[in-house]
């Protein structure tokens, strides 16, 4: 089942590579718009970085069901023996392998081409890798309520980015104290919330989608 | 609880309902009639001058708008587990109030802003997770709006709903966590550190604000009750 969701997701039309290139995308228009100062796109390098990678991991997530409801696959998924919490474990799985880790994995060099000092790179890379699995989490629960919608793809942003916001700023606070040469909690924060959020999601995921296969 | 779920039957409801909401229509109207008035007689405060009396309009719109969310977060939670079509109803109902409440607060904290704070805005903790909060109602209207089935809009609805309930003190925590406003100042152990001649408007209006919220829910919820008979009616199905 993951190895069905990983080729789905990479083969051709999937969106696992869409995402980091959405992702180089806005992080290039960025120093574009704001000006090439290193120092100032320093500063708010992790917070645009942030906001990017949260994006990119926003475009695969309405597919994320949509599809197998689609063709059918989701009924005989649902058939099948298969718990739907596990089924949206799996989902939630697949989901950050093809988009949160590559966008992890590019932080670095994005990073350091904002002109990060290397500890701050190596915490915005870091807390990336705490944090997009919850991305992945709470983008399955609005991906799940929005599957039978037809332009769910509209609306699945405005569900999902409110409640992201501890992410972005326990994300984003984490590089910032290191900036300045303190030490906060913020990505013992993000861990927390990350944890709760993946724990918790699967069953709330999988009444979301049970909920639009009955009736 | 008995008597809860005996105004769960939405034909009691419309009954109880017709004749309890005169009644809350002249509580709201007195309660902020006199609420305002007191507001209005109320002295300058020594720092702040005439503009505190924003506070009756702001402080009472903002305590509605966290009610409204917390009713709206209750409801779905009614619904999801005893599936009540009144509870979805009312649900429902509460959100464009909750939104409604929760852009007066934002509107009039931005007035009292500009003379008090020298600016509209402010990324403050405060106004931030507010404006997170219109958010998450929109969302919530929004998700109701695109799912025609309606039960099923309902309990996507009512699940969207009870995640945001649960992370909105997260929110507020994470968004406290990364700061204006000024402290609690009424709800403290020691005593509400506010001046008597302020208190006094302040609570009545929050009265009056509650009972306006009361009034307009309750008026939402009979409206949705009527329209969907109405559309019944017409599909020739049996109300």
């Amino acid at each position: 089942m993951l190895w069905r969701e990983l080729r789905l997701a990479t083969r051709a039309g999937g969106s696992a590579l869409l995402a980091v290139a959405f992702f180089i995308a806005v992080a290039t228009l960025v120093p574009l718009g704001v000006g090439v100062d290193l120092r100032l796109l320093a500063r708010v390098g992790a917070g645009i970085l942030w906001v990017a990678a949260v994006l990119a991991a926003l475009l695969a997530l309405d597919r994320l069901f949509q599809a197998d409801w689609e063709d059918g696959s989701l009924d005989l998924i649902a058939l099948s023996p298969l718990p739907l919490e596990t089924v949206s474990a799996i989902k939630i799985v697949a989901h950050w392998l093809t988009t949160g880790l590559p966008l992890t994995m590019l932080a670095p060099v994005l990073g350091l081409m904002f002109g990060l000092p290397a500890a701050a790179t190596w915490t915005l890379t870091l807390s990336l890798l705490i944090g997009t699995p919850g991305i992945s989490g709470l983008g399955a629960i609005a991906a799940g309520l929005t599957l039978s919608i037809r332009r769910g793809g509209l609306i699945l942003p405005l569900l999902v980015l409110p409640l992201l916001a501890p992410v972005v700023i326990f994300g984003a606070g984490a590089v910032q104290a290191v900036l300045d040469g303190l030490s906060n909690g913020a990505l013992l924060f993000l861990g927390a919330f990350s944890l709760a959020v993946v724990c918790l999601s699967p069953f709330v995921t999988a009444a979301a989608v049970r909920l639009n296969l009955a009736g | 609880m008995a008597g809860m779920f005996a105004l769960a039957n939405p034909k009691r409801f419309m009954d109880a309902s017709a004749r309890f909401l005169p009644w809350l229509a002249a509580g709201t109207t007195l309660a902020l009639a006199v609420g305002f008035f007191l507001g209005l007689v109320a002295p300058p405060d020594y720092q702040q001058g005439d503009t505190v009396k924003i506070m009756f309009l702001h402080v009472p719109a903002a305590w509605t708008a966290m009610m409204a969310y917390g009713l709206l977060a209750l409801t779905s939670l009614f619904s999801l587990i005893w599936r009540h079509p009144l509870s979805d109803v009312a649900a429902k109902a509460a959100a464009p109030l909750g939104a409604l409440f929760t852009v007066l607060g934002l509107v009039t904290g931005s007035l009292w802003g500009r003379p008090m704070w020298g600016t509209y805005w402010v990324w403050d903790a405060r106004l931030t997770s507010f404006l997170l909060l219109l958010l998450l109602y929109l969302g919530y209207i929004a998700l109701w709006n695109a799912i025609e089935d309606e039960a099923r809009a309902a309990r996507a609805a009512a699940i969207l709903a009870l995640v945001g309930a649960v992370n909105l003190p997260i929110i507020e925590f994470s968004v406290n966590w990364h700061t204006l406003h000024q402290g609690e100042s009424i709800l403290r152990a020691d005593g509400p550190q506010i001046a008597t001649v302020f208190l006094w408007p302040l609570g009545i209006t929050a009265l009056g604000y509650t009972l306006l919220f009361a009034t307009l829910w309750t008026i939402r919820i009979r409206t949705e009750i009527l329209e969907r008979r109405a559309r019944s009616l017409q599909l020739g199905e049996p109300a």
